[in-house]
């Protein structure tokens, strides 16, 4: 103890100079962790550098058709991609037709009207819904909710509502409906958590200023509620639409596989992810390259969508 | 806000003009609309309770009677068509791709989040580091398959590291954000305590920061091994599948859980349906274990309560 | 009195983020003295304290001027690694904020990090007994520190500030957060401290200032024609007596009688 003590106590002022080792420890240890921070960066930029370059072959020989073309023909180089595109913007469509109002309705239920002891669970069993793997819902969604509820329910839609041209039949079971149901049940806990979030930040002030005001507890909603979380609410609603774009495996199991584009949801078709899953396998070539092409797509049309979203969550919740 | 509560006429002065029949009809509306969207809210929240029994009814009724020893212990028979076997080729795939992802994204995704915290806090690059990694948990997981498979499988074939790879790039952006929200709880006391001890920065962050935000990262590194263990469609781009137990790292191509299940779904035969059925059970089971450790270490989690 | 002074400070300005925050200090500090810094709220006496050990240089925005010389060293000179004269200078915070950590573990931080290589458990038992714990811990040192009580719990920072074993103790309103009994214990320690180490306490309390230090200095804010930036100076220092009975700066006056503050 003697010998530190003669360096700590007054006296030892050269000790103030320099600390050896550990003073070389600070520096380096900073440095690392940029390293890391910039690893998000440099490893987001290098996937579109690879996957682009991958594809611009398939992009120069296509040119426009690429996106606009439904002919889909490996054999005979061609790949028109159009189908894939509309498949996906379709079922994320269905998808958030059904998941939209269903999440809004439990959120609202588990911030403002649920009984205490209720929101609890409910908020667990929703968020249990986000932990379940999507080949798990994709095996369900063929299997159980295909022919048991989802078959029915297309079958008499087809025939009372066949003149109407998004419900003409005959309902073929794996269709762009099976799969955006799917897809609903998928992003129902994302969208309906991030609500969740953004209606806990309503001040409380604004909400019993309108009770105070006379407004019933839906009319405090409507008026004070919703009007302060709609953007949002809808940044929500468009992270929810990036998951479903990008979706892969349970709509390649429920979407029926079928290039096609056509105005019925009961008919089957494809999607941009689901073409990647089940074509990659037996690529080779130029295919490979197409599918690369296919993937650069939706990668890009999940970043703006999620770009779009994520400025519009993150004003919401900075001020 | 006023022009909304405008037409309740309750206001004092005008009410003496309005007969007491009318008041009372316009109250009713609203008592209905305020009873309507209750209705609504509740009708939608046992609509999404639906589901979520159904989902875990059947894959219990259906995985249960295929899931015995024989399952947990024996890889695939060659052939689909035929009965039993298991899927343990699959777990024991899906556990060292999924280790070996985590290896790879949390030492990664924890020091990012204490540069985004420590170091970057103000600076401009934090900020594009923070919404990167936020637009990075949107990336569609197919395409980091698609990624990996063009800068890691076609020159060096498919494998478990490949797989790995794909799954950490999935993992990383969820690691740095929510370590990062962790880290941020860290009270500024603990650290100037150990400022005022002599301690560097290095040291504090080592044996201060990171023990108090350890069970939170924990918990956010459990949801991330979750999400990745359930991933499917980045491994059929990178680990392929095999028939066999596979213990060789790179070069050949390697079965996991999500995967088998995928492939057993789209099979004619009863056999492999069956034995999908079971191995959905045990990929549900395992992804809820991880989601059970997170749950677990988030409550003690200190810094929370 | 003749004694050579522990700290100097000479011309001190404080700011952060270009506005300022304290102007103009200038006092000695003797060793082994117990020296009170008080004011109003919102006058700089923890920005000061934290000028002793260059805390402050943690803020970001934070800019120092002036000299700080500790043992005729000044600490804001350039080769001058603030790290190490937080060894040497240690500090006691407003809250009590030990680790969450064993009580052992709290003790012997300091001296782990900087790479002690004696006895520990001699090093701990002798750091707790000189902040009054060891009796109340001695069984269970392998418990949580944050299962002590508040007072205890302060107690336990002193001995981890006194186990790296430097000459001067910061503390910045170290009761504010205790109850009287836990408030009279620190004193009382306070008084046994001051044999071994220079003590520089910020405090609120007019009555604590006047029973357990030597010296004091009032701090009070100024404020610009604007009335939008204020800072701190440094109105009077001297014998505590002195301030308390009859102090020089009608001010200082002002703010003991109560009449504002």
């Amino acid at each position: 103890m003697g010998e530190r003590r003669d360096l700590v106590l007054r006296g030892g002022l050269q000790r103030l100079m320099k600390r050896g080792a550990g003073r070389l420890a600070d520096p380096v240890f900073a440095v690392v962790t940029g390293i890391a921070g910039l690893a998000v960066l440099i490893i987001l930029a290098y996937m579109v550098v690879v996957t682009t370059y991958t594809a611009v072959p398939v992009f120069r020989s296509q040119g426009w058709s690429f996106i606009f073309s439904t002919d889909w023909s490996p054999s005979e180089g061609k790949f028109g991609a159009f189908a894939f595109i509309y498949g996906t913007i379709i079922t994320s469509l269905i998808a958030l037709l059904i998941a939209v109002p269903l999440s809004l309705g439990v959120a609202l239920f588990l911030t403002e009207i649920a009984p205490r002891w209720i929101r609890g669970p409910v908020a667990y069993l929703v968020d249990l819904l986000a932990a379940v793997p999507s080949v798990v819902y994709g095996l369900w969604g063929v299997f159980v909710l295909l022919p048991g509820f989802l078959q029915p329910i297309a079958t008499w839609l087809s025939v009372k509502l066949g003149w109407i041209p998004i419900f003409a039949g005959p309902a073929t079971g794996l269709s762009f409906f099976g799969a955006g149901v799917v897809l609903a049940i998928m992003i129902i806990p994302i969208i309906t958590s991030l609500c969740r979030e953004i209606l806990k930040a309503v001040p409380v002030g604004e909400k019993n200023a309108a009770f105070a005001l006379g407004a019933t507890r839906w009319e405090m909603i409507r008026g004070a509620v919703l009007p302060r979380a709609k953007a949002g609410i809808i940044g929500a609603v468009m992270l929810g639409l990036g998951r479903a774009l990008g979706e892969t495996i349970a709509v390649a199991l429920l979407v029926g596989s079928r290039a096609q584009v056509t105005a019925s949801i009961l008919q089957p078709g494809y999607s941009m992810a689901a073409v990647i899953a089940n074509q990659f396998q037996e690529a080779t070539g130029d295919h490979v390259s197409a599918l690369v092409g296919v993937g650069v797509v939706l990668f890009g049309i999940t970043i703006i969508v999620n770009v779009a979203a994520r400025v519009l969550v993150w004003r919401m919740v900075e001020s | 806000m006023s022009a909304f509560f405008g037409d309740s006429g309750s206001d004092c002065r005008t009410n003496e003009g309005v007969s007491p029949l009318k008041v009372r009809t316009t109250q009713k509306r609203r008592i209905i609309a305020d009873v309507a969207a209750r209705v609504g809210m509740w009708g939608a929240t046992l609509m999404v309770m639906i589901p979520i029994f159904l989902i875990f009814y059947y894959i219990a009724k259906k995985g249960l009677p295929t899931m015995d020893w024989e399952f947990l212990t024996q890889s695939q028979p060659f052939s689909m068509r035929a009965r039993g076997g298991g899927f343990v080729h699959g777990l024991i795939g899906t556990l060292i791709m999924v280790g070996l992802a985590a290896l790879i994204s949390v030492p990664l995704g924890v020091l990012g989040a204490i540069y985004l915290v420590e170091y970057g806090k103000g600076r401009p690059l934090a900020q594009v580091v923070r919404f990167f990694s936020d637009v990075m948990t949107g990336v569609p997981s197919v395409f980091v398959g698609l990624f990996v498979y063009t800068a890691l499988v076609i020159p060096y074939g498919f494998g478990a590291v490949m797989g790995a790879a794909a799954l950490a790039i999935i993992m990383l952006p969820i690691v740095v954000r929510s370590s990062e929200e962790m880290l941020k709880l860290v009270p500024r006391e603990l650290k100037e305590a150990s400022y005022a001890l002599g301690a560097g920065k290095w040291q504090t962050i080592t044996r201060v920061v990171l023990p108090t935000a350890a069970p939170g990262i924990t918990t956010g590194v459990m949801l991330a091994v979750a999400r990745a263990a359930g991933e499917t469609a980045p491994l059929i781009l990178t680990a392929l599948g095999s028939l066999e137990i596979v213990t060789k790292m790179v070069g050949e191509p390697i079965a996991s859980l999500p995967v088998l299940v995928f492939t057993g779904a789209r099979n004619p035969f009863p056999a492999g349906q069956e034995r999908a059925w079971a191995g959905a059970l045990e990929l549900l089971l395992l992804v809820l274990v991880f989601t059970l450790l997170a749950r677990i270490a988030s409550s003690r989690n200190k810094l929370q309560q | 009195m003749s004694q050579e002074p522990a700290f100097s400070v000479r011309d001190l300005h404080v700011s952060y983020g270009g506005q300022p925050a304290l102007k103009d200090v200038g006092m000695d500090i003797e060793p082994c003295k117990i020296i009170a810094v008080i004011g109003p709220s919102g006058c700089g006496k923890s920005t000061l304290l934290r000028c002793f050990n260059r805390m402050n240089d943690l803020i970001p925005g934070a800019k120092i001027t002036g000299e700080v010389l500790y043992n005729g060293q000044d600490i804001y000179a350039k080769d001058v690694d603030p790290v190490t004269i937080r060894r040497s200078v240690g500090m006691v915070f407003q809250r009590p904020n030990p680790f969450p950590k064993s009580i052992r573990d709290n003790v012997a931080y300091g001296a782990r990090i900087n790479g002690y290589k004696g006895n520990m458990d001699e090093l701990v038992e002798r750091s707790l007994r000189g902040a009054a714990l060891w009796d109340e811990v001695k069984d269970n040192l392998n418990k949580s520190a944050l299962s002590l009580s508040g007072g205890q719990q302060q107690r336990l920072c002193i001995a981890r500030a006194i186990a790296v074993e430097p000459d001067t103790i910061l503390m910045d309103e170290p009761a504010s957060a205790l109850d009287p009994v836990a408030t009279s214990k620190i004193e009382d320690l306070m008084q046994e401290l001051k044999e071994k180490y220079t003590i520089i306490i910020v405090t609120h309390n007019m009555q604590q200032a006047a029973r357990v230090s030597d010296k004091a200095a009032f701090l009070y804010t100024e404020v610009n024609e604007t009335g939008k930036a204020r800072w701190g100076i440094l109105v009077e220092y001297d014998d505590t007596d002195r301030i308390f009975t009859n102090p020089r700066d009608k001010r200082t006056e002002d703010y003991i009688s109560g009449r504002f503050g």
